[in-house]
């Protein structure tokens, strides 16, 4: 069983790089990246190997009302593949641009905690266990976001960690009601409760819980620390808080509550409706005004949860396909813009929009890889982010709801406006760029080729044959809403 | 029931200061009492008349205990909480050295 080595592997080397690395960081690099090169393969060989079962691994030996257990199924597998896919392509790229900045090995040790609680929330089935995982990222993600050290990074942090204590407070206590409700806390006995309790309790524990993960989605009332944050951050753990973080610790984790335990109340589906319209619309309308790259680049975040969500509320088949192929898609093109954004940045010594010009002759890699990933992200096809906005589109129009999908596709226009903003005056501006401060290794030019190549690759993901194996087992977790609970108490 | 409300009323206190305070100092102590309002309510729910402690004894007659469980969570979530009270405390003090000021709203140099 290699379940529990998704928390081990990263703990271990964490524990490591700080005990071996001194004073230099060429051990912390050595081992931070076996570390997610091992994680990758063994995700990608369980997501293969895993043909729609279910796993559950009990911790200890001990059996379900008194230990913890943890379980992998469809989603499970996926979401491991996209933590461990952006984790590694953003430990290639940090070694040059973290080295740019200091050479320490406490930015690795810090990285790996960040993997270890993300795998931990995403395999385990406990609810309080989730809690404890989920305060590992955040406590990870706050001391890297404060980790250039300059005012600004560490306003951003203090905001970050008030509203990360806030959310975290407000998810104890929805655990603490539902625990004295049904007096478990494993994911699967709760769910197995919950059609005999009073709804008037789901729904105000539901509420606690949307508050709480929706402060960590960022999901639009509750979005004020992320651009911030995103854009305080180092690039490469931009990417990994844009890419994985708010998704594996809101909407994965609004998934499994909702869906897999709450049993996908209608009332919940239609705030996701609404809540995921409103961030589409708005956060696009203030992604278009931005001069900061990273700051534009972390708005449009926001819109693109927002599709994620609007997926999810509608809860047909193909609304869900949509969302989770959207969640994992957008993972990989919004890291490979803020790796783009990143390498500009370290190239020219700024952000702002302003003062670049035309890169292409310069840094020739980052401008086409740019480019790759504003065609995905604004949805041309034949790239991933084309296929998954319009999946979802569709299932609006099949679910009545033309509203949403007219929404929905104004969302789409304001993406490509900012993205075009973003081209027209960071890449392919008038003023020809000469000179660079710094050269673009080869290992960050890999790693954004590697993401830029994927943008194509994952499209093929809903090919039939591949799509059997992967999506599938993802989207029947979902739709069934109770197979979850009777599959992990082996009923 | 009383004691369910005094619970939130000491939730709220830490809510309104969060929301109203300005020091940096102040912000993390309402955080402090909002997390001590979350942990007395986890362990109210474990609360019984009359319970003893939930260990099994030889010579004590077995009567009604505590639920043992969210003892045990409580412990976790004072940790956590003093993690994150240090690393907001270790945060406020090189906030303090940069922009010279303890207030929230000179402190701002992001906009959001």
């Amino acid at each position: 069983m290699i379940l529990p080595y998704y928390i081990a592997i990263p703990l271990l080397s964490a524990f490591l790089i700080s005990l071996i690395a001194g004073k230099k960081d060429e051990w912390a690099v050595l081992l931070s990246t076996t570390a997610g090169a091992s994680m990758l393969i063994l995700s990608i060989y369980s997501l293969i190997a895993q043909n729609g079962e279910t796993f559950v691994y009990k911790m200890g030996f001990w059996s379900l009302p008194i230990g913890i257990v943890l379980v992998q199924d469809g989603l499970t597998c996926l979401m491991l593949v996209l933590v461990s896919l952006i984790s590694f392509t953003s430990l290639i790229y940090s070694v040059q641009y973290i080295r740019h900045m200091d050479r320490n090995w406490k930015y690795y040790a810090l990285f790996m905690l960040l993997i270890t609680g993300m795998n931990g929330v995403i395999i385990t089935g406990d609810l309080f266990n989730l809690f404890v995982f989920m305060e590992i990222a955040l406590f990870s993600a706050f001391a890297l976001v404060a980790y250039g050290g300059h005012a600004e990074e560490y306003e951003a942090a203090f905001k970050y960690a008030v509203m990360g204590a806030l959310s975290s407070a407000l998810v104890l206590i929805g655990i603490a009601i539902l625990y004295s409700a049904t007096s478990t806390l494993t994911l699967a006995k709760i769910a197995e409760k919950v059609p005999t309790l009073d709804p008037g309790l789901i729904f105000w524990t539901g509420g606690l819980f949307l508050a709480g993960l929706g402060l960590k989605a960022a999901i639009m009332p509750f979005h004020a620390w992320l651009p911030d944050a995103h854009s305080s951050a180092p690039a490469p753990i931009s990417s990994m808080l844009s890419g994985v973080l708010i998704k594996v610790l809101g909407i994965y984790t609004i998934i499994r509550l909702y869906f897999n335990v709450f049993n996908a109340p209608d009332f919940y589906m239609q705030v996701f409706l609404v809540l995921g319209a409103v961030s589409i619309i708005l956060g696009g309308l203030l992604s278009i005004v931005q001069w900061d790259m990273k700051r534009l680049l972390a708005y449009s975040s926001i819109s693109q949860v927002g599709y994620i969500l609007v997926g999810l509320g509608i809860g047909t088949r193909l609304g869900i396909l949509g969302a989770v192929f959207h969640l994992f898609s957008h993972a990989i093109f919004k890291s490979l813009l803020f790796y783009n954004a990143g390498a500009v940045e370290m190239a020219l010594g700024t952000r702002d929009m302003r003062k670049m010009g035309s890169l292409a002759r310069v840094l020739p890699i980052t401008s086409a890889t740019s480019l790759v990933g504003t065609l995905a992200i604004s949805g041309i096809p034949p790239f991933n982010g084309f296929i998954s906005k319009l999946i979802i589109i569709i299932a609006l129009i099949k679910a009545g709801a033309p509203v949403y999908a007219i929404l929905a596709v104004i969302g789409s226009i304001l993406t490509l406006g900012a993205m075009m903003k973003m081209q027209r005056y960071g890449f392919r501006g008038e003023t020809e760029i000469k000179k660079i401060s710094e050269k673009i290794g080869w290992r960050m030019n890999t790693a954004m080729i590697l993401l830029a190549v994927l943008c194509l690759l994952t499209g093929l993901m809903l090919l039939p044959g591949i799509r059997e194996s992967i999506v599938d087992p993802v989207v029947k977790v979902l739709v069934d809403h109770s197979q979850y609970m009777q599959l992990v108490l082996g009923r | 029931m009383t004691l369910y409300l005094m619970c939130f009323a000491l939730f709220l206190v830490g809510v309104y200061g969060l929301l109203t305070k300005r020091d940096l100092i102040k912000i993390i102590l309402s955080l402090a009492i909002m997390g001590y309002a979350v942990n007395l309510f986890l362990i109210l729910f474990a609360y019984k008349k009359d319970a003893i402690f939930p260990i099994l004894l030889k010579n004590v007659a077995q009567s009604s205990m505590v639920d043992p469980l969210p003892q045990a969570l409580v412990l976790t979530s004072i940790v956590i909480e003093l993690g994150t009270t240090a690393l907001l405390v270790a945060l406020a003090i090189r906030l303090v050295q940069k922009y010279k000021t303890f207030d929230i709203t000179k402190i701002r140099r992001l906009f959001g």
